[in-house]
C-alpha cells in the first residue's frame, strides 16, 4: 500500500474508533518502542516540529541573522502582496506544476502500458527510460542542458536540419521556464517504474474474460486497466505536484543562481533562497514564504484528496 | 502463406501474453488477419519506443562524447559520430578548479557514505518499531511520519541554519550528515516498514519461544532478512547525496570542501573562459558514480521504488 493510502486507513480507523466507547488497553513493547523510536523522536522534534515553531515565529519578526528578531506583526505578509518579484516567482512556479506535472504523467502512464506484460526487451526500454529521472536532479544534467537548449546546441542544431534557426532557449524570457519544463518531462522514469508496477498488480482474469467478450485492446485500456489504476495516478499526481513545487536545483542551475532571464525561471524556492541567504538576509521575511509554500502545497494536496473522492476507484 | 505465418505465430509479441487465438470461435476465419496485425501493432510499438529512447539518451551519449572531443568542435560539429577523440579535456578539468577534481570527489564520498550509514541505523531500528512493536501512540507517529514525506523542507529550512549556525557546524560536513542519523528520511522508514509486515510472524514466534529479546530479534531474525530493502535504502541514498546540490550550497563554504555538485557550478561562473571541453568532462565524471549505482543496483531501485508506491 502506499504512504497516502496508509495515511487514509488510519484515518478511517480513527474515524471509526471515536464512534465506540475506546477500550483501555495495554501495550507490550511501550519500552522496546520508545529505545527503538528514540532516534526518530529526537529528529522528530529537533530537525521538524521545533524548526517549524520557530520558522512560525520568524514568520511575524524582521531578522537578518546578526541582530536578534523583531517582531512586526504582519509586515512580511502585507509586504508579500505588493512585492511583485514575489507574484512573478508564484506565477512561474504555478506554470512550471501545471504544465509539467500532467505531461509527465501522461507520458509515463503511455510508456508503462506500452512495456506492460512481459514484452520483447522489457528490462533494456525501463532502464533507458528511467535513468535520466536518477541523474535529472545532478548539476552535471542541468549544465548539460543549458548546452543543449543553448544558441548553438543540438536542439537547434537538430532544428537546423529544417532549415529553422531556432533562439538561444535558455537566455530567452520566453522559452528558459520551457526548458525546464522538458527536463522535468524527460524525468519521467520513476513515475514509470511506479505505473509499471500497479500495472503487474491487477489481475490477468480480468483481461481475459474481456478477450472473450471481444472487447478491443483500447476498451480494456478504458474500462479496465484506467479505473484500477486510478489510486496510482492518485499518488504520482499528489507526490509529484508536490515535488515540481520544490524544484530548485535545475532553475539555480541554469539561470546561474538569477532566476533569469528576467526573472522567467525565479522558481518560488529560488526566491525564497534569494531572500533568506543573499544579503541583507530576510530570513523572517522567508520563513512567511516558507509558509506561504506550506499552505499552497497543503492546499492543492487537499484539493487533490478531495477531488479523489469522484475519480479515484478503491476496490477495497 | 498460412504457413508461413504460423511459422511466426510464437514469435508474436502478444502485449497481454495470455489470449491465444480461440480457432472454435466464428471468429476463427480472421486469425491470419488478426497475427498480421498483431505483427505490426508490436513493431509499431517498438519503433516508437526505440525513437523515445533515442531522444531521451541522446543528450547523455551527446556529454559524453562531446567531452571528448577538442574544444572548438564541440559546437561546430554536433554529431556524436568522430574519430577525433581524446581524453585531453578530463586531465584540463580535472585540475581546473581551485583544488584537484578528487578532492571533490572525497568530500561527496565522506557524505554519502555517512548517509547510507546513518540512514541504514536509525530508519531501519524506527521501521522495526513501527511494523514489529506494540507501544504508545504508534499510529499517531506513525502518521505523523508520513506526514513529514509530504511536508516541503524550506519550512524548516531558515531555523535549521540557525540552529547548525549556532552549533558552529556551518563549514562542516555534520548539517548534512547528522540529521541521517536521526531517521530524518521518512521514506526510507515507509519502505522499511512495509518490508518487515512482509516477513513471516512464524519466524518471530520462534524466536520469542526462544527466549529473544527485540534486541535479538531486530539484529538477528529482521536485519539479515530484509537485505534487499537496505541495499534499496544504500543505492537511493547514494544517488541522491551525490546529486544532491542544495544542501552543499547551504552549508559547505570554502572550497575545500565543496562537493562534486558545488564544484561544477565552478565551471558555470568561470564561462568567460569558455572551457566547455573541461566542464563537459567533469560533469561526465561527476555522473559515473551515479551511472555504476544504478547499474549494480537497478534491480532493488526497481522494486524498491515499487514497493514504496503500491499496495
Amino acid at each position: 500500500m502506499s504512504s497516502l493510502g496508509e495515511l487514509r486507513t488510519i484515518a478511517k480507523q480513527t474515524k471509526a474508533q471515536k464512534s465506540e466507547k475506546r477500550a483501555k488497553r495495554t501495550y507490550r513493547d511501550n519500552k522496546a518502542g520508545f529505545v527503538f523510536m528514540l532516534p526518530w523522536i529526537t529528529g522528530f522534534f529537533v530537525f521538524t516540529v521545533g524548526p517549524m515553531l520557530v520558522s512560525l515565529y520568524l514568520a511575524f519578526t524582521d531578522y537578518s541573522l546578526l541582530q536578534p528578531p523583531q517582531w512586526t506583526g504582519l509586515d512580511n505578509f502585507t509586504r508579500m502582496w505588493g512585492d511583485e518579484r514575489l507574484w512573478k516567482s508564484l506565477e512561474v512556479t504555478f506554470i512550471y506544476v501545471f504544465v509539467s506535472v500532467p505531461f509527465v504523467l501522461a507520458l509515463a502512464l503511455a510508456v508503462a502500458v506500452l512495456l506492460d506484460r512481459g514484452m520483447r526487451g522489457l528490462s533494456f526500454y525501463r532502464s533507458v527510460f528511467y535513468l535520466p529521472s536518477l541523474m535529472g536532479g545532478s548539476v552535471a544534467v542541468a549544465i548539460l542542458w543549458r548546452q543543449v537548449f543553448g544558441y548553438d546546441g543540438i536542439v537547434n542544431g537538430f532544428l537546423g536540419l529544417f532549415g529553422i534557426q531556432g533562439p538561444g532557449w535558455v537566455a530567452h524570457p520566453d522559452y528558459a521556464l520551457g526548458t525546464l519544463i522538458v527536463l522535468n518531462i524527460w524525468t519521467f522514469g520513476s513515475p514509470m517504474i511506479i505505473f509499471l508496477a500497479g500495472l503487474r498488480q491487477i489481475p490477468d482474469m480480468y483481461y481475459e474474460a474481456a478477450n472473450v467478450d471481444g472487447a478491443g485492446k483500447v476498451r480494456q485500456f478504458f474500462t479496465i486497466t484506467l479505473p484500477l489504476l486510478t489510486p496510482i495516478i492518485f499518488f504520482n499526481l499528489v507526490l509529484q505536484t508536490i515535488f515540481a513545487f520544490q524544484n530548485f536545483t535545475q532553475a539555480y542551475v541554469v539561470s546561474g543562481g538569477t532566476g533569469g532571464p528576467s526573472d522567467s525561471t525565479l522558481f518560488y524556492t529560488l526566491y525564497l533562497y534569494q531572500q533568506a541567504f543573499n544579503s541583507p538576509m530576510q530570513m523572517g521575511y522567508a520563513s512567511a514564504m516558507a509558509w506561504l509554500l506550506v499552505l499552497f502545497i497543503g492546499g492543492l494536496t487537499a484539493v487533490n484528496f478531495w477531488l479523489s473522492k469522484y475519480w479515484v476507484f478503491y476496490d477495497d | 502463406m498460412t504457413t508461413d505465418l504460423q511459422s511466426t505465430q510464437p514469435k508474436t509479441v502478444d502485449p497481454y501474453g495470455k489470449a491465444t487465438p480461440d480457432l472454435s470461435t466464428p471468429r476463427s476465419r480472421s486469425i491470419a488477419g488478426n497475427l498480421v496485425r498483431q505483427r505490426i501493432r508490436s513493431v509499431v510499438k517498438h519503433l516508437a519506443l526505440i525513437g523515445l529512447s533515442l531522444i531521451m539518451i541522446y543528450p547523455l551519449i551527446w556529454l559524453l562524447i562531446s567531452s571528448m572531443k577538442p574544444n572548438e568542435q564541440i559546437f561546430t560539429d554536433l554529431s556524436i559520430f568522430t574519430t577525433d577523440l581524446s581524453l585531453e579535456n578530463y586531465a584540463h578539468g580535472w585540475n581546473a578548479q581551485l583544488f584537484p577534481f578528487h578532492v571533490y570527489l572525497i568530500n561527496s564520498s565522506i557524505l554519502v557514505l555517512g548517509a547510507i550509514i546513518g540512514n541504514l541505523i536509525s530508519c531501519s531500528m524506527a521501521a522495526y518499531a513501527f511494523a514489529r512493536l506494540d507501544f504508545r501512540f504508534r499510529t499517531l507517529t506513525f502518521a505523523l511520519m508520513l506526514g513529514t514525506i509530504l511536508l516541503p523542507f524550506h519550512v524548516v529550512l531558515v531555523p535549521q541554519f540557525i540552529l547548525f549556525r549556532e552549533l558552529g557546524w556551518l563549514d562542516t560536513f555534520l548539517p548534512l550528515v547528522v540529521p541521517k542519523f536521526l531517521a530524518t528520511e521518512a521514506f526510507f522508514i515507509f519502505l522499511m516498514v512495509q518490508f518487515i509486515r512482509s516477513l513471516p510472524n512464524e519466524l518471530y514466534e520462534a524466536a520469542r519461544i526462544d527466549g529473544a529479546g527485540h534486541f535479538r530479534q531486530f539484529v538477528q531474525i529482521t536485519l539479515p532478512l530484509m537485505i534487499p530493502a537496505l541495499a534499496t535504502t544504500t543505492i537511493f541514498t547514494f544517488i541522491w547525496t551525490w546529486a544532491d546540490f542544495f544542501g552543499p550550497l547551504l552549508y559547505l563554504r570554502s572550497p575545500e570542501n565543496y562537493t562534486v555538485s558545488q564544484a561544477l557550478t565552478g565551471f558555470i561562473d568561470a564561462q568567460s573562459t569558455s572551457n566547455y571541453g573541461a566542464m563537459f568532462a567533469m560533469s561526465v565524471v561527476s555522473l559515473i558514480p551515479l551511472f555504476i549505482a544504478f547499474l549494480i543496483g537497478q534491480k532493488f531501485l526497481v522494486k524498491g521504488f515499487a514497493k514504496s508506491g503500491i499496495k
